[in-house]
């Protein structure tokens, strides 16, 4: 690639990005185009943006949804009808693993990101590979932990502490299994379609959605687990 | 290799854009890096300080409270690449909807499940009250 087309960041070229459009020379003649961002003249956003951004609203409004089963867990939380609470029932160093296991995984998203704009095909793979596993570990720790409780008489059924909890946590844990069903898709679009400008826009779905689920998570290891420890 | 033919800067991007021009594949790297221990490190005072004496016991929750908070911001600004950019006023716009939508849903129950817990009290604790 010619170096004609770089832009460097240099002091001249406007720090607020305030002038979309074409970047001018000294003599008034266009140096180098920069991509729309959907400002004045600089005209439509590029598709990419406008596809983070319908992407982004969709994953905010089931943070949302999210928001409303933590609601009813946090108003339910010493609903326990007689039946075990959340100190009986939850050991914060298996929590502390899946976390980790998640945490990880949501790191290994992000290389990802990294090898599909550098086009590596390997580090793609396999740092999807390794989110993959990761998500798988998180999930299989976490069907453990439920037929365990399940097994000790606190299902869904025993009260409508345990109600929410598997109500709150189960959709967290539907959302990964689906989130690991694409993340398998993708691997094989990549795989077979390389990076071409819809499957690189499918990808940053993806990681978008990935990295919420670990935010979600965030807020269901403190207000779910850790809290519903020290209560 | 780290020119890909974008000639966008750097904080120029949306969310999870990762293809801007100044974007190198170390620089990518680091940014999640630093995350990845922000968010390490905030996770174990979060199990550390359930643990732990040091705190006063009531004030637990707010502290846990605090640090999901700052890791939610952590993940949003290092993983999900939220952005003062130009790129991203609409990002930033849709997530304060979404915040304010949340802290309604969230608030507004326990307000509203507190006086109805209070007003359904069981008849003898209400007399254990009055007495």
């Amino acid at each position: 690639m010619s170096t004609s087309q770089v832009i460097q960041p240099t002091g001249e070229r406007d720090p607020y990005k305030l002038g979309h459009g074409s970047e001018r020379g000294a003599h008034g003649d266009v140096v180098a185009h920069v991509e729309a961002t959907g400002h004045g003249e600089g005209g439509p956003a590029s598709k990419r943006v406008i596809v983070g951004y319908g992407f982004w609203i969709f994953l905010l409004s089931d943070i949302v949804m999210f928001s409303s089963f933590f609601a009813a867990h946090s108003v339910l939380q010493t609903a326990t009808a007689g039946g075990p609470s959340g100190r009986e029932l939850f050991d914060p160093s298996r929590i502390g693993i899946e976390t980790a296991c998640l945490l990880a995984s949501s790191f290994t998203c992000g290389l990802s990101a990294v090898a599909t704009e550098a086009r590596s095909q390997l580090w793609t793979q396999l740092s999807l590979l390794v989110t993959g596993l990761l998500g798988l570990a998180f999930l299989v720790l976490e069907v453990l932990d439920f037929t365990a409780m399940v097994g000790h008489g606190a299902g869904p059924q025993r009260s409508a502490f345990l109600s929410s909890f598997f109500a709150v946590v189960g959709c967290h844990g539907l959302h990964v299994t689906a989130g690991l069903l694409w993340l398998g898709t993708m691997m094989a679009q990549v795989f077979v379609k390389g990076f071409r400008a819809n499957i690189m826009r499918r990808l940053l779905c993806f990681n978008l959605f990935w990295h919420t689920l670990d935010i979600i998570w965030v807020a269901l290891f403190t207000i779910v687990y850790l809290m519903g420890v020290t209560r | 290799m780290s020119r890909l033919g974008n000639d966008r800067g750097a904080d120029d991007v949306a969310p999870g854009f990762l293809d801007a021009a100044d974007h190198s594949v170390r620089e990518g790297i680091r940014g999640y890096l630093i995350g990845f221990a922000l968010s390490v490190g905030l996770t174990i005072a979060s199990f550390y300080v359930v643990g732990t004496h040091l705190i006063w016991p009531p004030a637990i929750p707010v502290a846990l409270i605090v640090l999901a908070v700052a890791q939610i911001g952590v993940h949003l600004v290092f993983f999900l690449h939220l952005t003062t950019a130009p790129d991203n006023t609409n990002n930033i716009l849709a997530l304060a909807f979404g915040v304010l939508i949340m802290a309604l849903v969230i608030g507004g129950s326990f307000w509203i499940m507190n006086h109805l817990n209070h007003n359904m009290m069981p008849a003898a604790q209400m007399m254990h009250m009055h007495r």
